[in-house]
């Protein structure tokens, strides 16, 4: 092709077209040859009426290109048919075009007319096809009309056409980068766009035209991230490291305050002092600041939407996901990459080799990630080399005190190898290990010594080499091997061995004072067969002798010096020659001489044998750049976390636009969506979720009426879960009882939507609650053993409830809902996220606060008391007990449990869980603990503290905390004893998942109009649930009815005007969801329940427990 | 992205070429060529080489090196990862002769990775659980690291939309997982149910890794005995296969392969069943077990000939085995049951399970 234009096609057309034809073969295709007759047959072929004929040269033409063969000649003869109306035909004219228009540039031109009539054709297909074209021809005359149709393409219906508008864009950037300016916006336009089809393809072209316009990203973040699952996968990469790049830019550091905490652990051997420096600098950065780090809601939501992708089966979306969290997660949350990028090792070996060189970077900061896949690490015979080498690398630095054994039994059946430099390379990590932990220096040493007397040379030079670095920490002991490595002189011939070898005898002269000498005389001898770097290793063994035995070398050193003088190499002459001026004392030679044993017997440092990966990653992991160690071009630098977080509002999307956008998609057919959603025709997945347009409007007119804006990724996050939603709700019955199990799970992970109307004032009780269970704390310890506390308690709560009533209200007015928080929706999106609640704090006195919690409350201006009774203490009703373990089971050993409904002290997410264990064996048992908890995901056990005995017919009573993340799953683990484990599991009641909160009348009828709004369409069915039921006789009066209800879940009684209704609130445990019942009684004896919650499951399961207590 | 890509093929010629962009001389790949001179074994050239001007990326697969032109930052993964979809598509494409060349309409359809209107007269819907087994065992037969790998490949025909959900009996084995994008992660997070709109035709469902606190049972065990003897240039081999926990189902396919040292000249050998070959210029052994009789075990014995006047060579050869067990999933997953919704007609279902060895070597 390029190399050989003119000549280049040989057979040329039909002849050649079965048969391979490869690389250039001037021979067959002279000058002289027939090539134009030839394409005289394709040219009448594209001249002809037939279809057929056209389609078939056209085939003949492009198979040429692909081979690399000029086809330049025949292009009059093509072009012509681009108007052709064969859509075969067609596509493959395009093809030629875009690969000789720039060449044929006038000629070009004259296909411009059909393209521009084909970015106007009724079919989206034929419109985007136009524009790749158009956009791919490489003709600069055209590219204000270029510009043109990507402005048009970019507002068309379709966003396919759309898609290919954003394709479009780099290409013309990099035909003219004046266009810039003009790029942008339409850049801009379309990042706006709600489709996951467009966000992938703007976002690349983002990133290649603009990358420094962070700006553009603000209003969009949200978006992207809530539309990142449903976006194909190339695009899901571009937009993850785009995202990475913009949190760097936006975010604090997660690990700011995390730097007081842990220590030296992880930096054992290779924290770097910069490193060092720099989190302490961070470090005395917060002190000063004095404000304790919150992630911001953004942050998190960015790192939520991620994590599920490391399930990808895309190679390079799983390594985006694990840079990101590499770069931006907190330490703690870090860990969770590891076992993704293990799973990619399984794939093609070039995929293992990118993974492996990101592992290994990691590995050196965060070794702990990967130590538990260790052997997901070991080397297999038939691993290519460079696989074999990097895995090598990371076994390395794995290595610690605590598995080198393992290591160093591994790397011994490595050494056997067949494959000598992955034995040269174990060798090189033999050394590095060595180094690195002390304790194992000797039998390194040892094992390396022994491997000098292997027949392959290549393994004993590389031994010696290694073992001069390591005798070079600890000389003194190891004269012994010292005299081992001199007698090697006389076998072994690698140069780097030998020089090695010189080096240490002349360096160690004193400890082998025989010896020395005699090395030197043999070496002189052999000076002139010798390498380079060995002669001048022998220069330097003679110039030490010579200063430290003159008597024995004086002769031999001038010897050597002699004939370095006349050595072909000029370095080895400049060496002789200032040595010789520098140790050998004549007149002229000064001040110097006196220094010259201090210059050549210095003491001099051990080498540090460290990774070569060690630092890269200050470049963006996964990069090319970090993978080459140098920067690529077009590479965007990862940069520093900012030291103040820049304005978080800029990321708030205002709702007017949010209502203008989606009225425009008001015609949008209402389909049902089976899926994530993905593009259909004209529709984006969100835009279809939002196409009942009422209930957008209704909704900012709800959410404004209390005083704050929804933010955009809010409602998108709420409305896909209510299309998934509908579209399930099609479905059979059995599938209907799954599904909102599943919703539930969603819910509590996103938490997002599951808190309703005001996020200020959610943020109160949230803080409230916190409170609240701190004060409970030691009461909760205290009582546990005891069942008959209820009294006391309900007594307690009753009298507290009545206070909070007023008291609530009277903090509502003080602390105006936005006087914390700077802007409103960021809060809503994030409050309390399942997956990583706050750190336990475990208070153990009530007067004590956190100080963290004083600065959150800090500006709410509130008393203590106002606080305490927002969740309110355990209600009465009878403490129901479950058998854990029957003693037949248990072999003697029973154990119940109960729930005790206090607080779990420590961690408010928790479910506390009151275990009673008797022993009814004729035998002390030991050891009583919980093992293995095996809980499901999300799921969280607090094991009680071990009971270290047990006497016979003893009971004793513990509490564990157990968060089941808003579900009735049962959490699974062991119960151990000094002999015995029993697999238990513990189930919840649905009751048991929340606990009682106070509201007033008011309160929960706003509450529960937010729930069942009519304008949320289809929420309103999903969020209430309803029965009707007969009450029997006993269960009339008010107490009794309290009471059922009260035993049947752990709610709070609302205050109620009238006098046949009954309601009762509560939030679940893990999210902090409502739960609103109301039970209002009619004329005799049925009476209706209702159940207000997002949480489905809960709900249905609710209504089902209440009714059955009501008609015991 | 991804600025041209060249294909080369074994004898090292540019046989086919595409561009994106403008034309990148083919004289790029002479940097691949000098790469792949110092390499020596085309599965160590390095996947990627920076030049001058540009960077190589390339795959290796069925002997043709796949050589992409990129000349500014991209993720490597991304363009590896886009190498082997396109070398996978060439395959399903020339495997089949259907050459149906249409505009991208998948791009458009509700679900992207499905066209639309697709019919059948047959509906059937078949799964196979494969499972591999990756296992290092030491010299004296005991398991270094052992682990399953699964995956369940689907072969779907089914007409109009169906909306499949298959469950699990035990969906707690699966530790780590990757999906198909058709598979709900929601759900699957939730309920440990795959709940998908299938492609049409066949696709990978899902990859699983078996977790690693499930001891996991090694089928068959290798005796040996490989000596090569200072003083004479003779050494001995042996080596039995024998089952060992197969769950009393029958090991077929069974594979030996080793690759001797480079001093051994040639092999005598007598196999008690199957055929074996020991090639003399890449010193690979290879036996063809066939079926292993847990009456009559199948052994390989004789003598190793070694060249004469070097020492012994310092290592022993190890040994890589290939096994397939029928009807049986290792680890014990079984599928509980699979569902259709969205479409009236029943279609026919199957289960198939199946071990294989994975990366299984025996030190010795």
């Amino acid at each position: 092709m390029a190399a050989s234009p003119a000549y280049g096609e040989e057979k040329g057309g039909s002849s050649s077209l079965g048969e391979p034809e490869y690389g250039h073969d001037p021979a067959s295709g002279g000058i002289f040859s027939s090539d134009y007759k030839r394409h005289d047959d394709l040219k009448e072929m594209l001249d002809s009426n037939k279809d057929s004929l056209k389609l078939e040269a056209m085939k003949r033409i492009v198979a040429m290109i692909a081979r690399g063969k000029n086809a330049s000649d025949l292009f009059p003869a093509v072009v012509k048919n681009v108007a052709c109306k064969n859509i075969e035909v067609k596509k493959l004219v395009y093809v030629y075009l875009v690969r000789y228009a720039e060449e044929q540039q006038d000629l070009a031109l004259l296909s411009i007319s059909t393209f521009q009539r084909g970015l106007k054709d009724p079919n989206q297909l034929i419109r985007a096809s136009a524009l790749r074209v158009l956009s791919s021809i490489r003709v600069p005359i055209i590219v204000p009309i270029m510009m043109l149709a990507i402005k048009e393409a970019a507002s068309d219906m379709s966003p396919y056409v759309r898609k290919t508008a954003a394709h479009a864009i780099p290409k013309l950037y990099s035909l003219d980068s004046d266009q810039k300016d003009q790029l942008i916006e339409v850049i801009e336009k379309l990042l706006a766009d709600k489709t996951t089809l467009v966000a992938g393809s703007v976002v690349m072209a983002f990133e290649e035209v603009c990358p420094e316009r962070i700006d553009l990203i603000h209003k969009n973040y949200r978006k992207l991230c809530n539309l990142l699952i449903d976006v194909e996968e190339w695009g899901q990469v571009v937009i993850i490291n785009m995202l990475t790049r913009y949190a760097r830019t936006q975010f604090l550091s997660p690990n700011q305050n995390e730097s007081l905490l842990e220590e030296s652990a992880e930096k054992a051997f290779y924290g770097s002092e910069e490193e060092d420096a720099k989190d302490a600098k961070a470090e005395v950065a917060s002190l000063a600041k004095r404000k304790p780090y919150v992630m911001d809601p953004d942050h998190r939501l960015l790192l939520r939407n991620t994590k599920p992708l490391l399930q990808s089966r895309n190679a390079a979306v799983v390594m985006a996901v694990a840079q990101l969290y590499f770069h931006l997660a907190p330490k703690a949350e870090v860990g969770v990459i590891a076992k993704a990028l293990v799973r990619l090792l399984r794939s093609h070996s070039e995929v293992q080799y990118v993974v492996l060189q990101n592992v290994a970077t990691m590995s050196i900061k965060r070794r702990g990630m990967f130590e538990p896949y260790l052997k997901s690490f070991y080397i297999r015979s038939t691993d290519p080399t460079q696989i074999k080498i990097l895995k090598l690398e990371v076994l390395t630095n794995l290595a610690n005190e605590t598995n080198i054994s393992t290591i160093l039994r591994e790397f011994q059946t490595y050494i056997r190898s067949m494959d000598k430099d992955f034995v040269a390379a174990t060798i090189q990590a033999i050394g590095r290990c060595a180094t690195n932990i002390g304790k194992v220096r000797d039998t390194c040493l040892n094992g390396l010594v022994q491997l000098l007397s292997n027949r392959d040379e290549l393994v004993v030079a590389e031994s010696v080499v290694v073992i001069k670095k390591l005798l070079q920490m600890q000389p003194a002991q190891h004269s012994e091997i010292i005299k081992h490595m001199a007698k090697l002189t006389d076998n072994i011939q690698v140069p780097m061995a030998r020089a090695s070898i010189l080096w240490l005898i002349g360096e160690y002269c004193e400890h082998v004072p025989k010896i020395a000498p005699d090395v030197l005389r043999k070496m002189a001898k052999s000076f002139t067969n010798e390498e380079d770097i060995v002669k001048l290793q022998v220069i330097n063994l003679a110039a030490k002798l010579y200063l430290t035995n003159s008597k024995q070398s004086k002769l031999l050193t001038q010897y050597v010096l002699n004939l370095a003088k006349y050595d072909q190499n000029y370095d080895i002459r400049d060496r002789a020659r200032f040595i010789r001026q520098l140790i050998v004392p004549t007149e002229k030679s000064g001040a110097l001489n006196k220094y010259a044993k201090k210059l050549f017997l210095a003491q001099k440092p051990a080498p540090i044998l460290e990774s070569s990966f060690k630092d890269r990653d200050h470049f963006q992991l996964g990069s090319l750049s970090h993978l080459l160690n140098t920067k690529a071009v077009g590479y965007q630098e990862l940069p520093d976390w900012p030291d103040e977080a820049p304005d978080p509002s800029v990321r708030n999307v205002e709702v007017p636009e949010w209502t203008k956008c989606t009225s425009r998609e008001k015609r949008k057919e209402k389909v049902e969506k089976p899926f994530y959603s993905d593009s259909e025709g004209e529709s984006g997945p969100t835009e279809s979720a939002d196409s009942e347009p009422e209930s957008v409007s209704e909704e900012s007119g709800s959410s404004s009426s209390s005083g704050s804006s929804s933010s955009s990724s809010d409602e998108e996050e709420e409305e896909e879960e209510e299309e998934e939603g509908s579209g399930e709700l099609s479905e059979d019955k059995e599938e209907e009882e799954k599904r909102p199990k599943r919703k539930e799970k969603e819910g509590s992970r996103k938490a997002a939507p599951g808190s309703a109307g005001s996020p200020s004032e959610e943020e109160e009780e949230e803080e409230g609650a916190k409170k609240a269970k701190k004060k409970k704390a030691p009461q909760g310890r205290k009582g546990h053993a005891e069942t008959s506390s209820e009294e006391a308690s309900a007594s307690e709560s009753s009298s507290s409830g009545s206070n909070s009533g007023s008291e609530a209200e009277a903090k509502r007015r003080k602390a105006p809902p936005s006087s914390r928080t700077g802007p409103k929706e960021i809060s809503l999106l994030d409050l309390d996220d399942c997956d990583h609640p706050p750190p336990p704090q475990p208070v153990p006195s009530s007067s004590i606060v956190s100080t963290s919690l004083v600065t959150d409350l800090e500006g709410l201006t509130l008393t203590d008391t106002s606080l305490a009774p927002a969740l309110l203490s355990p209600t009465f009703g009878a403490v129901r007990t479950y058998e854990l373990l029957h003693r037949m089971a248990g072999e003697g050993l029973s154990v119940e449990y109960c729930f005790s409904r206090r607080p779990f002290p420590g961690d408010p997410h928790m479910v506390a869980v009151q275990i009673q264990i008797s022993n009814n064996t004729d035998a002390e048992v030991k050891s009583l603990r919980v093992s293995e908890p095996k809980p499901l995901s999300g799921m969280r056990i607090q094991e009680f503290p071990e009971i270290e005995r047990l006497a016979p017919g003893d009971t004793a009573s513990v509490v564990m905390g157990i968060d089941f993340c808003d579900s009735t799953q049962a959490a699974n683990f062991q119960l151990c004893t000094h002999t015995r484990h029993f697999y238990v599991s513990i189930q919840p009641p649905v009751g048991e998942l929340m606990a009682p909160v106070f509201m007033s009348e008011n309160e929960f009828k706003k509450e529960q109009e937010h729930l069942t709004r009519p304008g949320e369409g289809k929420l309103t069915g999903m969020s209430e649930i309803t029965e009707k039921l007969t009450l029997p006789e006993k269960c009339r009066s008010d107490h009794a009815i309290v009471q059922q209800v009260t035993s049947a879940a752990n709610v709070g009684r609302v205050p109620c005007g009238a006098d046949n209704e009954y309601r009762f609130a509560a939030k679940t445990v893990t999210s902090g969801s409502l739960v609103l019942i109301t039970l209002e009684r009619r004329e005799g004896t049925t009476a209706q329940l209702t159940v207000n919650s997002e949480k489905m499951v809960i709900g249905t399961m609710l209504v089902k427990d209440i009714v059955q207590a009501l008609a015991q | 992205m991804i600025h041209s890509l060249f294909l080369i093929n074994a004898s090292g010629d540019i046989f086919l070429e595409k561009h994106w962009k403008s034309v990148v001389s083919r004289s790029v790949c002479d940097y691949f060529f000098e790469a792949q001179e110092r390499a020596s074994e085309a599965e160590n050239v390095p996947p990627v080489i920076p030049t001058p001007h540009h960077y190589l990326l390339s795959v290796y697969r069925h002997k043709i090196f796949f050589v992409a032109v990129i000349q500014s930052e991209v993720p490597p993964l991304f363009v590896i990862e886009f190498l082997h979809r396109v070398v996978d598509t060439f395959q399903d494409y020339f495997g089949s002769t259907n050459v149906g060349d249409q505009l991208p309409t998948g791009q458009l359809s509700v679900v992207p990775w499905r066209r639309t209107g697709v019919k059948y007269t047959n509906n059937e819907a078949y799964f196979d659980v494969i499972e591999e087994i990756d296992a290092i065992i030491d010299k004296s037969g005991s398991t270094i690291t052992a682990e399953i790998q699964g995956v369940i490949d689907a072969c779907v025909k089914l007409t109009g939309m169906p909306d499949l959900t298959l469950s699990f009996m035990n969906p707690r084995l699966l530790d780590d997982v990757s999906f198909h994008p058709c598979v709900r992660f929601k759900r699957w997070e939730s309920e440990r149910i795959l709940s998908f709109i299938p492609p049409d035709g066949n696709f990978r469902l899902l990859s699983y890794h078996v977790s690693a606190q499930n001891l996991v049972a090694i089928p068959v065990y290798i005796k040996h005995n490989i000596s090569f003897r200072d003083s004479s240039s003779l050494g001995r081999f042996e080596i039995t296969v024998g089952p060992k926990q197969t769950m009393g189902k029958t090991v077929e396919g069974v594979m030996v392969t080793s690759q001797m040292p480079k001093g051994v000249l040639n092999m005598t050998l007598t196999p008690s069943q199957g055929t074996h070959i020991f090639d003399p210029v890449t010193k690979l052994l290879s036996w063809d077990v066939g079926k292993i009789n847990p009456q009559k075990l199948p052994s390989l014995k004789g003598s190793v000939s070694l060249q004469a006047g070097t020492s012994k060579p310092d290592e022993n050869p190890t040994i890589n085995l290939q096994f397939k067990i029928q009807q049986l999933a290792i680890s014990g997953l079984k599928v509980n049951r699979l569902d259709m919704y969205g479409e009236k007609y029943k279609p026919f279902k199957g289960i198939k399970y199946m071990t294989k060895a994975g990366k299984f070597q025996v030190r010795t």
